[in-house]
């Protein structure tokens, strides 16, 4: 593939497009489909093929993701410029399709006309508020054609770079833009990359985790499903710059729909030139594999995802020797998140700089956000760093459904913590999350109202640790397990200030000596909670009287042995 | 055929608590300490067999790193200032013996290897003198299907030293580890009974690399296992070999 | 020692094997291959019974002790075969908030099973998920590989009703 037979494809499907007088866009993302959405598709076509001549000018085309996932299923109508009557081209997006509104809008697209009904304004902050650069294409491209994510420019960042770029370059590129790890842990992405390429190796890989283990958070999965190609081109661009030649995708078993256009996507690139050998007739070589999981949240873990892509249980072991010196099958490896390599085609196309420009001091660029729970907007959105979590809960998200009042949004998932109502004037970025408590994590925000018991909230992540404890290191296995019977106590309401004591202690001793990310963030929830909702654990203790020593000490469980006494 | 090591190209210098030392680049902080008589507790780590770095124990604070690092695993670096023994670690450790405890049921009078238990050497060791944490009291099983040993699932850490001795040193990777979690257990081959396993060869390292009682010789009454352990300095030249 | 190189035979003439086979050609009888294939065994047969784990064992030359290892490590396979049809209900934060722990108490009342149970009939097996990622549409319900958003009681006893008469 050289850049001219790119741009080539481009214009093809350009022109291809510019033939056609309407286009009728469905989302077929999982939460649409859900919906039959795939109905909707298949009434329409039928619906135009019957029209015969006059239907053939129109489009039905699968997209991706479009965002409010709460409104869907989701359709948006491209209507061409009217010079005759003056208007230019225009969207139209319509709420809550169902196959029995395919006919009707058929035929009103046809006749160029909208139906008022079922519209969903497109002016509301939540679609005007946000900044679009991951999810640029989600919802305009149809993720199963390659040509539909050429003409929308990609790929040209992958040309660009392998023919007018050093691997040197590209590295320069990617730290100027000041891009962080996105899968949580906020590493800069720049400087991960350089040393992977400094590290001698006959071999090296790049892996992209998209095992996106969080609860509450389906970023990386709309964006697999709506604009696959991304990855592929942020991956090979990675393999590029670091002097890797194989890649593989580590993606959760959970995302059938995923998996199976990531699939289609990466056949299609080979058979294209876009991966495999020499590609754009240089010596550069890049083959992607895709690795299912199997259902381990610790596999979102770097060296367990490892040990799990090499077929084995998914443990982690201690870090250093850092998976960028010793990785895959002993090999330095690159790992990087799904939207982190999303990321990438957009910097190479536009430059560092361009990312950088959007964001804060530290950190740089857009987020991309799942909105769930008690939030009227239920669905992704993508905005700039530093923006306050008032604007993304009240004015993109619309705030609190049925008049309740909100109470916190966790962010950060298990590893993560909740943030109260005071906090919300914050803005969103690495450090201002982190000094609250809590953690940016992959992207999750589940809000919550009143109804929301915080030491609930707190015992369900601690179940959720528990069971995804892998059970290799003692704190973590035991600490874990530990904290949710203080927790179920405290729930039950038979827990003791005693009980509270130990918690704490318990939180300190996991969160300090666990030997991966999981245990030391598992206790993150128990402890956000403690902080900004002390009351609320205070009122789960027996009784009313809650004051240090006013509850007898409880004895261990009768029959229990005291392991030091019969030495 | 052993391999000649090089001769270390440099050597440096750090301190562990507040004692200067030298150290040969790529050994590890458990390493330079032994070499200088200073102990730091463990119970996974075995010279020889591969670093698994679970129990924890061996935590040390390094100076300048924000994380506690275990010393089994941490190469160590020029200049590098390492504390072994502080009132934090210390309270960590009698913590992480106490989960321990806390874990299984460790019945020490009624224990074959009362008296001979590197767990209960290290709580006595560490100043664990009761333990705090609710006892969870884990429905689990004896298996005593083999002719010679017994597995005892009550007194298991899961420091799975049976399991890298099994696979790394005997070859016959009959143990290993099954479940995840609070679940997890020790295995042999298809979780089957022990008697059963096709591939065990009864060498018995196992049984005596064991830190506990989870793994002994049958036929032995409470405080009678006295492990051997004559062979661990063994490990690394066999496997250097 | 050469006849110890050789494959081993399939454990039956189950055609289903062949697809086995093929997941492990393809990955090159390579150890690294152990999760594929066993998911290529738990998609073709339902679940994971001893005779697959030592076919694939003997085939990958893995340790039974590593396969069973890593069959018991993730929550995805399973050692006992499911019912006919399965339900996996989404225990993921926005489910959970919005209403997950009363369907799984609902469907424990009405049809008597838990997470992992299989009704008596051997019609209908209950499992969970953690987050299936349709966080929009909480509480999200797995019905036979189709998943259905903001699932109410009466549309699960629809669903599961008609599996058990069925």
């Amino acid at each position: 593939m050289t850049p001219e037979e790119l741009e080539q494809i481009a214009v093809d499907q350009q022109e291809a497009e510019n033939q056609l007088d309407h286009r009728i866009n469905v989302c077929m993302a999982a939460s649409c489909m859900s919906r039959h959405s795939e109905q909707i598709v298949k009434d329409m076509q039928a619906k135009l093929k019957d029209m015969g001549e006059k239907g053939e000018k129109t489009q039905v085309r699968c997209v991706g993701c479009m965002g409010l996932c709460s409104a869907g299923p989701l359709v948006e109508v491209d209507h061409p410029a009217d010079e005759a009557a003056g208007k230019g081209p225009e969207k139209v997006m319509y709420r809550d399709i169902s196959p029995e509104h395919a006919e009707s809008i058929v035929n009103a697209t046809v006749d160029g006309r909208t139906l008022p009904d079922l519209v969903q304004p497109t002016d509301i902050p939540y679609f005007t508020r946000q900044k679009r650069i991951v999810t640029e294409n989600s919802g305009y491209i149809d993720p199963e054609c390659i040509e539909d994510y050429i003409a929308a420019g990609g790929y040209s960042g992958l040309v660009s770079a392998l023919t007018e770029m050093s691997p040197d370059d590209v590295i320069h590129e990617v730290t100027v833009s000041g891009l962080r790890g996105r899968g949580g842990g906020g590493f800069p992405t720049g400087l991960k990359w350089s040393t992977v390429a400094r590290t001698d190796a006959d071999q090296k890989y790049v892996v992209c985790n998209a095992d996106e283990g969080d609860p509450g958070a389906f970023m990386d999965r709309a964006v697999l499903e709506s604009d696959p190609h991304r990855i592929i081109e942020g991956m090979t661009i990675a393999g590029y710059a670091v002097g890797a030649s194989k890649a593989y995708i580590y993606v959760r078993a959970e995302y059938p729909l995923a998996i199976k256009r990531l699939k289609r996507a990466i056949s299609q690139a080979n058979k294209f030139g876009l991966l495999g050998t020499n590609l754009c007739d240089t010596p550069f070589n890049f083959d992607i594999e895709l690795r299912l999981g199997a259902g381990a949240f610790v596999c979102g873990e770097e060296t367990a995802l490892i040990a799990s892509i090499e077929g084995k249980r998914g443990t982690p072991r201690p870090r250093p020797p850092f998976p960028a010196s010793y990785g895959l099958f002993g090999k330095p490896t690159l790992i990087n998140n799904v939207e982190t390599m999303a990321t990438i085609p957009w910097i190479t196309r536009y430059g560092g700089e361009a990312l950088a420009a959007i964001g804060t001091e530290k950190s740089k660029g857009t987020k991309v956000f799942a909105l769930a729970g008690k939030i009227n907007c239920n669905g992704l959105i993508e905005v700039p760093m530093g923006i306050s979590l008032r604007e993304i809960i009240y004015e993109i998200g619309d705030g609190i459904p049925d008049g309740a009042t909100f109470k916190a949004v966790q962010t950060g998932g298990p590893s993560g913590g909740c943030v109260p109502a005071d906090k919300l004037d914050m803005p969103v970025d690495y450090e201002s999350l982190q000094e609250a408590g809590t953690i940016m994590g992959s992207g999750g925000m589940v809000i919550m109202d009143e109804t929301s018991s915080m030491v609930d909230v707190a015992r369900f992540f601690m179940e959720f640790c528990k069971d995804e404890s892998c059970g290799k290191c003692v704190p973590c296995r035991v600490g874990t397990a530990q904290m949710l019977d203080l927790l179920e106590k405290m729930c039950a309401k038979s827990a003791t200030q005693k009980d509270l004591d130990l918690l704490k202690e318990l939180c300190d001793v996991t969160k300090a000596c666990s030997l991966c990310g999981l245990g030391q963030t598992a206790p993150n929830p128990v402890l956000s909670t403690l902080h900004y909702f002390e009351n609320e654990y205070m009122d789960s203790l027996q009784g009313e009287v809650t004051g240090v020593g006013a509850v007898p000490a409880t004895e261990t469980k009768a029959g229990a042995p005291d392991p030091t006494h019969e030495k | 055929m052993a391999r000649q090591k090089l001769p270390p190209t440099q050597t440096l210098t750090m301190k562990i608590d507040d004692v200067d030392v030298t150290a040969k680049p790529g050994q590890t902080i458990q390493d330079v300490a032994r070499d200088h008589d200073i102990e730091i507790p463990g119970l996974c780590y075995i010279d020889g067999l591969t670093i698994w770095g679970a129990c924890r124990l061996c935590l040390v604070e390094v100076e300048g790193m924000r994380k506690l690092l275990a010393a089994c695993s941490t190469e160590v670096a020029e200049g590098m200032i390492v504390h072994t023994d502080t009132e934090r670690l210390r309270r960590y450790r009698k913590m992480v013996i106490e989960m321990l405890f806390a874990e299984r049921n460790h019945v020490c009078s009624v224990c074959v290897s009362n008296g001979h238990c590197d767990l209960q050497a290290m709580a006595v060791q560490l100043g664990v003198d009761h333990v705090h944490l609710p006892y969870m009291n884990p429905d689990v099983k004896v298996d005593s299907s083999h002719d010679r040993f017994r597995l005892d699932h009550n007194r298991c850490i899961l420091c799975t030293r049976c399991v890298r001795v099994c696979g790394e040193i005997e070859g016959a990777a009959t143990k290993g580890v099954g479940g995840r979690g609070i679940n997890a257990r020790i295995i042999n081959d298809l979780n089957m009974p022990w008697g059963d396993s096709q591939t065990c060869t009864s060498c018995g390292k196992c049984v005596h690399i064991c830190p506990t009682g989870a793994l002994v010789e049958k036929g032995t009454a409470a405080a009678e296992m006295k492990k051997h352990r004559s062979f661990l300095p063994y490990l690394t030249v066999m496997r250097e070999s | 020692m050469i006849a110890s190189l050789k494959k081993p035979e399939a454990p039956s003439d189950d055609k289903r094997w062949k697809i086995v086979q093929a997941t492990m050609r393809r990955n090159g009888y390579s150890r690294n291959a152990l999760i594929e294939t066993l998911h290529t065994v738990q998609n073709s047969f339902g679940y994971l019974d001893e005779e697959s784990l030592r076919y694939v064992a003997a085939s990958l030359r893995v340790p039974l002790s590593a396969v069973y290892g890593v069959a018991t490590f993730y929550h995805l396979f399973t050692l006992k075969p499911q019912g006919e049809h399965t339900c996996v209900v989404c225990t993921g934060t926005a489910c959970y908030i919005k209403g997950t722990p009363e369907l799984l108490q609902h469907i424990e009342t009405r049809y008597g099973i838990k997470d992992g149970d299989t009704t008596a009939d051997g019609k209908v097996s209950l499992l969970t998920a953690r987050c299936i990622g349709a966080c929009s549409m909480a509480p999200a319900v797995v019905f036979d590989g189709e998943m259905e958003g903001n699932v109410t009681e009466e549309q699960l006893d629809t669903e599961v009703d008609g599996w058990l008469k069925s």
